[in-house]
């Protein structure tokens, strides 16, 4: 095993752990997050100004474009307690964004977004289509050269807070190569975002209509950087939905235990009772692999190979021990899970649409066993 | 014990026991080694053994963190470390003496007088005194704390009566470490219990065999009938066999005595499996095109990558601070129930040969992975059950209550 990856920490990343867990605690109580599922927008703006102030979007964004200049490793422990407390931002959405820009973009590009991402502009991704296909590469819609531009036609699905971001990339494909083509959402047609009905009652996401979209031929990233942009942002969304889901796989564990601990039934603590304790501690079990994994995929990033085989295993691990805490979570609430009040169909949802977005575990393990064994 | 190893030195005893270890490791002695101690069942295989463990001890790669002047070689824990590194890097065979090194040393070193360090701390290191375990008793399992087992003070000698069970090593060895009942009055099961240092070449001890569900032996059954032992063989004081027979636990865990070094049982090389499943075919294809065991193989691959990280993670406090019991409590459970799982599925990638077993030529390697398959039971059996460890977990990692 000497080819997989290592675990180790940062110091930055301790400190980034304590001060999130407090934060992301203080922030996202549960009833506050249930009003915000009730609530347009989705999140609530002053706490995503403080995460701009926090400098959070700044961290994996080089000092030159006025980042902090660390690296994803040091978003992790982030991401994973906006996940264990269910806050829910565009701060996964515009991070990854910005790794693409890092990856794809010209240098003039990258010096006219990443400074104003690092100082707390939302930017997402429009990457998925109606072939449902998480191959980055099958892309349908279009972009053709004219005289005023690029001008763009199809439609994209689940790009997520899109009504708030200011900026969205967009994959298209542009005479047979997949492209990416930066669209400024001021500069949308009207009703070119429609609002999408999720899983996941604590996001929000949208269907992008490109077709009367036209952006300038120097909106495109760079042409012979595609393929690795394509990778980044694989690695990129799969290390942080890893670490909201393994934060997630936490607080859905430590809610089936509240419960376990409390409630009585034949004059007994149900969580004396074997039938329930013991697959407890087979979920506990596989939330702890996937929390091992995570911070092993957080130490091997940016490794050539390693960094994506750990990455892939965190992703996997973490889908599967999510769904599957919050799976029995509902089932151990007896009567109680079945209704919208009880947590668990919260994490349930999550995991579902988490999977969803960026390859269930069944999708990672396949492009892992290419790694591993090819 | 110093509390900084030197630097130089360290360097210059890394390179000394990755030369010795390259230069004096058998890995094939021309017959099947054991992976555990568990599954020592020849005489072949426990002479071979116990040679190599004194040969590792003398030559300053084992106990080497162990105190001086009871036999060890006194330096930094670092040193063992690197010790250990390089036996694993050349996949050196196990320590034989497990429940000496690994359960009575550390306890007799933390709570022991002076005259039993000095009198059991070198033979245990070198392998000239092999330790066993009765702990189990034939009607008493996983229900350690009900021990029966009658030790009656008579003047300045106890006298045992009873029957121990599982004893790993128990025909081969010279001591036990045994939790007796010295008191049936006790107003808790538990407070009845003592621990005995306890010799087994005495008259009134005898043991049985037990053939394992592998065919072969490896434990045996101990009797006592009108045993009697010398009230020094008491350890902790009576009533106190509960928690004595718990702080063995605790050593593993290398807090209160540095961890004596080696290892007891072998990891699985996954890699092994990864080779067995690409020479494999089926249907005329490798094996591991097969989109099924493909996905099995990958989901195994990332259980292990995520027990073998685990043992770093276990040392790092800033990602151990939700649940610190949960990573050390789970360790059993997951290692053993996984090895289970995975020797099983290679039977499966050996399509009509799965039929064949040790001892016919053609078996695949011998019988290995059959082989290993069963004993994996003896570690997801012994020690505490999966399903006793499941409590454990339960109720000291995640608070729940207790069964009972």
């Amino acid at each position: 095993m000497n080819n997989l990856g290592d675990i180790g920490t940062t110091e930055e990343q301790i400190e980034l752990m304590d001060v999130a867990t407090n934060f992301c605690r203080d922030k996202s109580p549960i009833d506050k997050v249930r009003s915000l599922m009730e609530d347009d927008l989705g999140y609530d703006p002053d706490v995503w100004r403080e995460i701009g102030e926090l400098g959070w979007l700044a961290i994996a964004i080089p000092e030159a474009h006025d980042g902090v200049g660390l690296s994803m490793a040091e978003v992790v422990p982030i991401a994973e307690q906006m996940g264990r407390n269910l806050l829910s931002t565009p701060f996964g959405s515009t991070t990854i964004a910005a790794q693409a820009l890092l990856a794809g973009g010209s240098e003039a590009q990258q010096a006219a977004w990443l400074p104003k991402i690092a100082a707390g502009t939302g930017a997402t991704l429009a990457l998925r289509e109606d072939h449902g296909d998480w191959d980055l590469g099958h892309v349908a819609s279009t972009g053709k050269e004219t005289a005023g531009g690029i001008t763009l036609s199809g439609k994209k699905q689940l790009v997520r807070w899109a009504d708030s971001a200011e900026l969205i990339i967009a994959s298209v494909e542009v005479d047979g190569d997949v492209r990416f083509a930066m669209i400024e959402r001021s500069a949308l047609p009207d009703g070119a975002l429609r609002r999408e009905a999720i899983i996941d009652e604590t996001a929000r996401s949208f269907e992008l209509t490109l077709d009367g979209v036209t952006v300038a031929a120097d909106a495109l990233f760079d042409g012979n950087r595609t393929r690795e942009t394509i990778e980044k942002i694989e690695l990129a969304a799969g290390l942080i939905h890893a670490a909201e889901m393994t934060g997630g796989s936490q607080a859905v564990i430590d809610y089936t235990l509240e419960y376990l601990k409390t409630r009585k039934q034949f004059d007994k603590i149900i969580g004396s009772y074997q039938a329930l304790k013991h697959p407890t501690v087979d979920n506990y079990v596989e939330y702890e692999k996937a929390r091992t994994h995570l911070y092993s995929a957080a130490h091997s990033w940016g490794e050539q190979g390693r960094g994506e085989v750990a990455v892939r295993m965190a992703a996997a691990q973490a889908h599967s021990s999510y769904s599957r805490a919050a799976d029995r979570s509902i089932q151990f609430h007896g009567g109680f899970g079945f209704t919208h009040d009880c947590d668990a169909q919260l994490h349930r949802r999550k995991a579902i649409f988490d999977g969803a977005l960026i390859g269930d575990a069944a999708y990672q393990r396949s492009k892992l066993a290419g790694l591993l064994f090819d | 014990m110093s509390d900084k190893p030197d630097a130089a030195e360290l360097k210059e005893y890394t390179e000394a026991a990755d030369a010795w270890f390259k230069e004096n490791t058998v890995r094939d002695p021309g017959f099947m080694l054991p992976l555990t101690f568990m599954e020592v069942s020849t005489d072949e295989q426990f002479d071979f053994l116990r040679e190599w463990q004194r040969k590792v001890y003398e030559a300053g790669y084992l106990g080497a963190s162990w105190p001086k002047e009871y036999g060890g070689g006194g330096l930094h824990t670092d040193f063992q470390r690197a010790a250990t590194r390089a036996m694993k890097k050349y996949d050196a065979p196990i320590m034989l003496n497990a429940i000496g090194n690994g359960w009575a040393g550390p306890l007799i070193l933390d709570l022991g007088s002076e005259e039993q360090k000095q009198k059991y701390i070198k033979g245990m290191l070198n392998a000239e005194d092999i330790w066993c375990q009765g702990f189990s008793e034939p009607e008493h399992g996983s229900d350690l704390g009900n021990a029966q087992l009658k030790a009656v003070k008579d003047g300045d000698e106890y006298v045992l009566n009873g029957s121990k069970i599982w004893t790993s090593l128990g025909d081969r060895a010279k001591y036990m470490i045994l939790l007796a009942r010295t008191d049936f009055e006790a107003e808790n099961k538990y407070k009845g219990l003592s621990f005995f240092l306890n010799p087994m070449k005495i008259d009134g001890i005898s043991t049985s065999r037990i053939k394992k569900l592998t065919g072969e032996y490896g434990f045996v059954q101990t009797f006592f009938t009108d045993a009697r032992i010398s009230a020094d063989c008491l350890f902790g004081g009576e009533g106190n066999g509960w928690s004595m027979a718990m702080k063995t636990l605790e050593y593993e865990r290398g807090a209160k005595v540095k961890p004596v070094g080696g290892y007891f049982v072998k990891e699985l090389d996954v890699m092994q499996i990864v080779e067995l499943a690409k020479n494999s075919v089926r249907g005329g294809k490798p094996l591991l095109d097969d989109p099924v065991m493909r996905d099995k193989m990958t989901q195994y691959m990332i259980d292990i990558q995520a027990l073998n990280l685990n043992n770093t993670r276990r040392r790092m406090p800033q990602l151990m601070q939700d649940k610190p019991m949960g990573l050390p409590l789970m360790n059993k459970l997951a290692r053993t129930e996984l090895i289970r799982e995975l020797t099983e599925f290679s039977l499966g990638f050996q399509g009509t040969k799965a039929g064949y077993y040790v001892g016919d030529e053609n078996a695949v390697d011998d019988g290995y992975w059959h082989r290993s398959y069963l004993n994996s039971f003896s570690a997801t059996i012994g020690g505490g059950t999966s399903e006793i460890q499941r409590n454990i977990v339960a109720e000291h990692a995640l608070g729940l209550p207790k069964t009972r």
